[in-house]
């Protein structure tokens, strides 16, 4: 193989594994800029993947299978939202037993069922693969990555450009304020999570009926984590977000890809390297205060 | 406390917080009431999914149990998870909301096996020092969010939650690097990386076999320091502060408290015992006295759940860190009946949403009942839809009409004169 080849290999690689973080982390990014640091994106992953699995089974179809997948990751959401802004249990309580339950549930059920594998079909686009190193990534993937050219963009607009943005800003910057222009605060933060919801749980589902075909146990190991460590290594900007979750991807088809071919770098060091790039990111950006001001700070009224 | 309880507006909030929220006796009847529904969905998830309730309930009362052997292994579980969640306890009263034990015990096991493996020391002075290493260890990795707390702001639940999975790694690589910790072992062949198993006198003793009921030495320190913190945190001007500090940190502040300081110390402190717990776990029989990657065994985050249970009080933790320990080693028992292990993971969430959310659900009943809905309700300013005041409609019931918003509307329009036109135009929208 030609070094040209190789790096088509690893660039189309990252990119599959740059997707299924890219869908996730535009919800993660909604929710925090609303204020809520969803940890239980990692159990909407997997919940959205153990879902589309069964769905996509049961059905014969892996696109119902997927669109199950992004339910489920709005179940989850919806439980969240009610425990920690309805009845205001500490979020990241809501956030970890959420995961505990979601891994839990999946990796019991998955041991006493049998699932047949579905995937979504694939785009394979005859002259424009054939361009060299980019030609592979970007014209040959899986359906479903084609609607991040939709997600991307419209959660931009959503949150910079439409009113529900502006209201979902000013919610995670100051709730007081919005709370007293008449915004319906933990409303706002229920949205938003929905959104998460949805969209982390078509990361999920993409990667079960996208890529891998079927469910594994613990099959996101961490992702959703990841996903988390991406909005902040973005400093919530969304740009800066799917920058992250390329960089993310890359290191991790690098991790998998270089062994082959004789290159040794630490793989400890390159599966670290998202979480220690983050929190580089989080040390460097903190002075800017970028980050949302009521990021995690629940909202009751009648509080300071 | 009497500088809190004179005419000072912020103290008098922070004493209102202090009062218990929801009656004990609704909370109690609730959390019964959850309870109760959780272990229902177990068994009917049981059922769904064609196995037997009873005969699972009977294989983790077998293998956590019914016999001194089977309580034996449940109270090894028991050190590690009450040590975590008595760190946990201390953090979270701070408010200081400390997220990453399980990387904590992992690094608290990596400095307890170096020294262990490293230092040749007679008798138990050597546990002694494998014990302080991880303590001190772990406290400093806590430490170091602490410090990014104080000098950049970052986030303490964010940074606790990332450096979990970089002592994760930091672990992977001691054990796959032969300078550090990977194991030297003579012949070839593959094996999972671990390192070499710790000497004799750097293991914890059991204290004695009493029916063949074995008491490790990491049970009797864990209870001891659940009971020094617990007398800390309710006997100790430490104590008040760090309360004070958790339920509202602007007071805290105003009457003197380092915010910084005392925060940061609390974070340390939850990490070091965090430490601890890995240091036990690397000298008791569950970690087959070796630095394994996976050795944490998700210790961590269980320990967390069992301070959320206790609702941050060390005393409290013992007996829910009994119930999680029979649960962890009945599970293992169960896995060999054949029902699948994972199902008690199921059963642990559902138990710690029984047990966390009914006083939270009970306030918010009551504050509905009361008729302020949480955040709930728009105050009608809200998009400004519909200038009704001047038609005359009445506005919804129960909700005013505020003055303010009706010189947009009307006033500005018809008089131009501020005051009196909107007072008119308000009087007019209230009819009689």
């Amino acid at each position: 193989m030609s070094a040209a080849d190789n790096i088509a290999t690893i660039l189309s690689s990252g990119a599959r594994l740059t997707i299924p973080l890219a869908f996730a982390a535009c919800g993660e990014y909604v929710a925090q800029r609303a204020g809520t640091l969803n940890i239980s994106v990692e159990g909407m992953m997997l919940g959205a993947a153990f879902g589309s699995v069964a769905v996509a089974s049961a059905t014969g179809s892996a696109t119902i299978g997927l669109a199950a997948g992004a339910l489920v990751g709005v179940l989850v959401a919806v439980l969240h939202a009610n425990l920690s802004h309805r009845a205001q249990i500490n979020t990241f309580v809501v956030g970890l037993v959420l995961n505990a339950l979601v891994l839990g549930l999946t990796s019991y059920l998955i041991t006493i069922s049998s699932f047949t594998g579905h995937q979504v079909w694939r785009v394979d686009i005859p002259v424009l693969r054939d361009i060299p190193i980019i030609g592979p990534m970007l014209f040959v993937q899986r359906w479903p990555a084609y609607l991040l050219l939709i997600a991307v963009p419209l959660t931009w607009w959503l949150v910079e450009r439409s009113r529900w943005g502006l209201e979902l800003r000013a919610v995670g910057e100051n709730p007081q304020a919005a709370d007293v222009s008449g915004i319906r605060v933990n409303h706002r933060r229920r949205q938003a999570l929905l959104f998460c919801g949805l969209l982390a749980g078509l990361g999920g589902a993409y990667l079960a009926v996208g890529e891998v075909g079927s469910f594994n146990q613990n099959m996101t190991a961490g992702r959703g984590y990841l996903v988390i460590a991406a909005v902040i290594f973005g400093a919530w900007r969304l740009g800066r977000t799917m920058i992250g979750c390329a960089v993310f991807g890359l290191a991790d088809a690098m991790r998998l890809a270089l062994p082959a071919l004789g290159v040794t770098i630490n793989s400890q060091l390159l599966i670290a390297a998202p979480y220690l790039l983050a929190l580089l990111a989080m040390l460097v950006f903190a002075t800017q205060h970028r980050e949302p001001r009521a990021l995690a700070k629940p909202f009751q009224r009648g509080t300071t | 406390m009497a500088t809190l309880t004179g005419p000072d507006p912020a103290g008098r909030r922070l004493l209102a917080r202090l009062t218990p929220g929801p009656g004990g006796w609704q909370v109690t009847a609730a959390t019964v009431v959850t309870i109760a529904v959780a272990l229902g969905l177990s068994a009917l998830l049981i059922a769904v999914t064609g196995g037997s309730p009873s005969a699972s309930v009977q294989a983790l009362y077998q293998g956590s149990m019914a016999s001194p052997r089977a309580w034996s292994n449940s109270l090894l579980y028991v050190a590690p998870l009450l040590l975590v969640a008595v760190g946990a306890c201390v953090s979270a009263r701070s408010g200081f909301f400390n997220i990453g034990q399980e990387g904590q015990v992992l690094i608290g096991a990596l400095a307890g096996a170096w020294v262990g493996l490293r230092l040749a020391l007679p008798g138990p002075l050597l546990l002694v020092v494998v014990l302080l290493a991880a303590l001190l260890a772990a406290g400093g990795w806590a430490g170091l969010s602490a410090l990014m707390y104080r000098f950049r702001g970052v986030n303490v639940v964010v940074s606790t939650l990332l450096m979990t999975f970089l002592a994760q790694q930091l672990v992977a690589f001691a054990v796959n690097t032969p300078w550090l910790l990977q194991e030297s072992r003579l012949g070839t062949g593959v094996v999972s990386p671990q390192s070499n198993p710790l000497p004799e006198n750097a293991r914890l003793a059991s204290l004695g076999e009493y029916p063949n009921l074995q008491v490790n030495g990491g049970l009797i320190l864990a209870i001891l320091v659940a009971v020094a913190i617990s007398l800390a945190m309710t006997r100790t001007r430490w104590g008040f502060r760090l309360k004070m500090l958790g339920l509202n940190p602007v007071t805290a502040q105003h009457a003197g408290v380092r915010v910084g300081a005392l925060g940061g110390m609390a974070l340390a402190i939850s990490g070091a015992f965090a430490g601890l717990a890995g240091a036990l776990l690397l000298t008791s029989p569950i970690g087959s006295h070796r630095l394994q990657p996976g050795m944490s065994l998700n210790l961590g985050w269980d320990g967390l759940l069992v301070a959320l249970v206790a609702r941050n009080n060390p005393l409290l933790a013992i007996p829910v860190a009994v119930l999680f320990g029979v649960l962890r080693a009945g599970s293992s028992f169960l896995a060999a009946t054949g029902v699948p292990s994972f199902l008690v993971d199921v059963v642990k969430a559902l138990l710690v949403l029984a047990f966390v959310a009914p006083p939270a659900v009970i306030a918010l009943l009551r504050r509905r009942r009361a008729g302020g809905e949480p955040a709930g309700t728009p105050p009608p300013t809200g998009g400004l839809p519909t200038p009704t005041p001047s038609t005359g409609e009445p506005a919804a019931p129960g909700t005013e009409v505020p003055a303010i918003d009706v010189p947009e509307a009307t006033g500005s329009r018809e008089t131009g004169s501020g005051p009196t036109g909107s007072e008119k135009t308000t009087m007019e929208g209230r009819p009689a």
